[in-house]
């Protein structure tokens, strides 16, 4: 714990602290463009500079000198001024002054530093050194003579995101950041390189030219594209999401986010559901909310029991399936389920079913197996955990089959039989260390008696166990208790017999069993759902409604509203409470506080923000033996859901990533 | 870099050279280069084997060799590397060709001290002989690069011929040495003005020597 000044600040700091954290502790900011605490240093961009005593009489860099004992640092003397602009001063040699046409102004690094400490003008008279455009693929743009060499985006590639497809080619004058032979960089996190950029070198492709930053409205929001519930912020104008950039939440996204949470906004405004629907003769006709009401009403009339069922999509907040689960209690159905892709598994208790090790806990497992789950794509911001410790020495096993995953993984199978018997070497290194997890997948989890097997394994390893759920809305729903025994497969063997099947934005799922079934549709975009619906009731994306939803931690996390739905659109909660008053099964509640309240009534530990206790993880009894083959429940990591389906961004992301169609165009 | 060779054709090099492999000889180099680093440790040996490949491409195209993106791509799966890290050590080191050059590769060396003590004369040899900066002669025996420091500027004007150095230089007797090479012959490396090594010119400079000569 090394003891020194700053600026005559004592601080303390801890032991392996640099000088650049030791100034930070001490209040004091320190401009660099290289230095970012998430990466490893790299001290190239010499923005940095310190005087340090004892040491060489010359300014030092602070973000790669250790902190020691006694040190005395200054950050304000004459002698690091002059140091910190001359090294912008060279930074801005070969920089072009093309802030007006660069997507970065109004937050760039560059921009803000040079006023803060820069000089204010140039002694360069020189040509100034102009670099072709690089092709990054369909997420990052590239105006490289903007480029300052920090080489952040190495290092993230490299080191986070695990594909090392970025390097800085030539010397000296003539080095250039590129992508490996100017291919498409294949990383489901390649957004973050823009936002890592501290220049207007890398910028969003998508969003180019779209809007200023002071021009945007930003609303704190939860993602929706996977389960990890990513903190991101909203940026709109107008009526119209721009981007989604992620929040800072160290136990959930740290600061990154995928390409899907990032990009996929623009696929809110297409292909919109924004007026109701009613099905005449086979087709669907624009209708008021009261005729669609009074359509579902002569569909119900009579209804009890099990005549009425519901299941729910992978995006919905807690609020509308709370609401939803009312509706069904008051005509006495319990057929009602989540579980899209007909995964089985214990919801007795909300401890069966969470991700127990916490996303942030994965970093300090030792020994981590991967049953059916491919958290590259299910939940890429776990896999960047899970790389964290593979880095600290964490041993991968998995059963599945074999995908790349950034980090090296011992394979042991494609069967789920594998599981009950497990291979001596695999045993030795799941029980060798102090910390073991066992993460199940859906993939596994769809097989009857998996989940169970999975548990028993890590019973008998001593390993903690987590379900990864894919879905945002899934742990919310489970935790509210929306699970029918049985699962889907119990609603759809009822097919016949229901009078109304509600579906609150299920699109995930195969419906052709209830073609003949009064199906009422609550979603936003014309995907697989309307096309059994009879009713088509319009609902609000993630970005339209305030609502809380929780991640497969179990953690509950509430976002707000960034902008309103379009057309006829309308929350989903109110749309239900609306119906239920055709319906006469009248919902208790007439404001979000309301139905908040009713929630935090039945649901104590949803009542708050954050990770609740819930009690100890109920026993279970493991069966016979499993076995089958298992299949990743996601074909295509960029086009999961109606959201990221109507986005153009993704269908091209998709294209371009995964089905290998070439867009590489000539860079200049 | 108006004299920058032309970027190969991707599509025509990975017809040519996607199918490289170590001829059996290189093979056992290559293995007694990765073996003199510990386990784990293999990307050191990417260097020694990047000059390896260059000269075997040397070898089967009759010049000096050039690494193309195959062969890149072959050397660093030899050490298990992702390929761009392999693709910057490249493109780093001026001593890795990316472009194919001349059974003859003249460096010449145009820091201060050769350009004082007459590399012009040298370039005006190299052009007198139709060499270009950065271009292959159509005849495909000599590419002419500049270059910078060699370290031999004790025999100031240097050039680089392939693995030898010719020293001490004037037109004449670069206009030679190239002449000599364009013949099939060898010409001798090392000083061409009959000095020995980087001894002093003109015979010996030490004072024992200079008060023995004025005695």
């Amino acid at each position: 714990m090394p003891t020194l000044t700053v600026d005559g600040v004592e601080v303390t700091v801890p032991a392996g602290a640099t000088v650049l954290q030791a100034c930070e502790a001490a209040g004091r900011e320190i401009p660099r463009f290289c230095y970012h605490e998430r990466l490893s240093i790299a001290g190239n961009c010499r923005m940095c500079l310190v005087e340090v005593k004892p040491g060489p009489p010359k300014p030092q860099a602070s973000c790669a000198l250790p902190a020691a004992d006694k040190q005395e640092v200054r950050t304000d003397s004459a002698m690091v001024k002059k140091a910190r602009e001359g090294v912008m001063e060279f930074l801005l040699i070969n920089h072009p002054l093309d802030c007006p046409i660069c997507d970065q102004g109004g937050e760039c690094d560059l921009q803000d530093q040079s006023i803060a400490y820069g000089k204010g003008h140039s002694r360069y008279d020189e040509n100034k050194r102009a670099v072709t455009e690089k092709y990054m693929g369909p997420i990052v743009k590239t105006v490289m003579t903007r480029c300052i060499q920090c080489t952040r985006c190495v290092r993230f590639a490299e080191e986070v995101a695990g594909v090392e497809e970025i390097g800085a080619i030539g010397r000296g004058e003539n080095m250039q950041i590129t992508s490996y032979l100017e291919g498409a960089i294949t990383s489901e996190l390649s957004g973050n390189v823009v936002a890592l950029c501290p220049v207007g070198a890398l910028t969003s492709k998508p969003y180019a030219f779209e809007a200023r930053p002071w021009e945007l409205n930003k609303t704190p929001a939860i993602d929706v594209m996977d389960a990890v519930g990513t903190n991101i912020r909203l940026d709109s104008r107008g009526r119209q999401v721009l981007r989604a950039l992620p929040r800072i939440n160290e136990a959930v996204n740290e600061e990154w986010a995928s390409d899907k949470t990032r990009h996929a906004v623009d696929g809110l405004v297409r292909r919109r559901l924004d007026k109701p629907y009613v099905r005449r003769n086979g087709r669907l006709i624009e209708a008021t909310w009261g005729e669609a009401f009074a359509a579902i009403a002569t569909a119900l009339e009579g209804a009890s029991g099990d005549q009425v069922a519901a299941i729910a999509g992978d995006l919905a907040e807690v609020e509308s399936i709370f609401a939803l689960k009312q509706l069904l209690d008051a005509y006495g159905s319990t057929l009602h389920e989540c579980r899209q892709d007909g995964a089985r598994f214990d919801v007795s208790s909300p401890a069966a079913y969470r991700f127990t090790p916490t996303i942030a806990g994965v970093e300090d497992a030792r020994a981590i197996l991967l049953v059916g789950s491919n958290p590259r794509w299910e939940a890429p911001l776990v896999n960047t955990r899970i790389r964290k410790a593979v880095k600290a020495g964490a041993k991968v096993l998995a059963i599945g089959p074999e995908v790349d995953l950034t980090y090296p993984v011992e394979w042991l199978g494609e069967d789920l039989s594998v599981l009950g018997n497990l291979p001596e070497a695999a045993n030795k290194t799941l029980t060798d260390g102090p910390h073991a997890i066992v993460i199940a997948g859906m993939g596994a989890l769809a097989h009857e008696g998996a989940y169970e097997a999975a548990r028993a394994a890590a019973a008998g390893l001593g390993a903690d166990f987590g379900v990864l759920h894919t879905a945002a809305a899934r742990v919310g729903a489970l935790d509210v208790g929306f699970a029918a025994d049985g699962g889907i497969d119990a609603i759809r063997a009822k097919a016949s017999s229901l009078k109304t099947l509600f579906l609150l934005g299920a699109d995930e799922t195969d419906l052709s069993a209830f073609a003949d079934t009064f199906t009422v549709y609550i979603g936003t975009h014309g995907d697989a759902g309307v096309r059994v619906a009879d009713v088509i009731l319009p609902g609000a994306t993630y970005a339209e409604k305030p609502g809380t939803w929780v991640n497969l931690e179990g953690r509950v996390q509430r976002a707000d509203r960034a902008v309103f739905p379009p057309g006829d659109a309308r929350e989903d909660w109110t749309i239900l409470r609306a119906l239920s008053d055709p319906l006469g099964k009248t919902l208790p509640f007439d404001t979000l506080a309301g139905l908040q309240q009713a929630i935090a009534a039945a649901h104590p530990h949803l009542a708050t923000e954050g990770l609740a206790d819930v009690g100890d993880v109920p026993d279970v009894t493991a069966g016979p033996a499993v076995s089958g083959t298992i299949v990743y429940p996601i074909t295509d990591f960029y086009l999961t859901n109606p959201i990221a389906r109507a986005s153009e961004t993704m269908q091209r992301c998709s294209a371009e990533l995964l089905h290998g169609v070439d867009y590489a165009e000539a860079a200049e | 870099m108006s004299d920058a060779a032309p970027t190969p054709d991707e599509a025509e090099v990975r017809a040519r050279w996607g199918c490289f492999a170590w001829t059996a000889e290189n093979e056992t180099t290559a293995k007694s280069m990765i073996g003199r680093y510990p386990p784990g440790r293999e990307h050191s040996a990417i260097m020694p084997l990047l000059d390896l490949a260059q000269r075997q491409v040397g070898a089967e195209t009759q010049t000096q060799g050039w690494l193309p993106v195959p062969v890149i791509e072959y050397v660093a799966k030899a050490v298990n590397m992702p390929y761009i890290r392999a693709y910057e050590v490249v493109s780093f080191y001026t001593m890795y060709n990316m472009a194919p050059v001349g059974r003859y590769h003249v460096q010449v060396c145009g820091t201060t001290p050769c350009m004082l003590r007459g590399s012009d004369d040298v370039f005006a040899a190299c052009k007198q002989r139709g060499l270009a900066k950065g271009r292959t002669t159509p005849d495909g025996l000599f590419t002419l690069t500049e270059v910078e420091c060699l370290g031999a500027c004790a025999n100031a004007p240097m050039v680089q011929i392939n693995d030898d150095n010719y020293e001490d230089l004037t037109f004449d007797g670069m206009s030679a040495i190239l002449e000599t090479l364009a013949s099939g012959g060898t010409p001798t490396p090392g000083p061409q003005n009959g000095r020995q090594t980087s001894c002093p010119e003109g015979g010996p400079t030490t004072l024992k020597y200079m008060a023995e000569a004025q005695a």
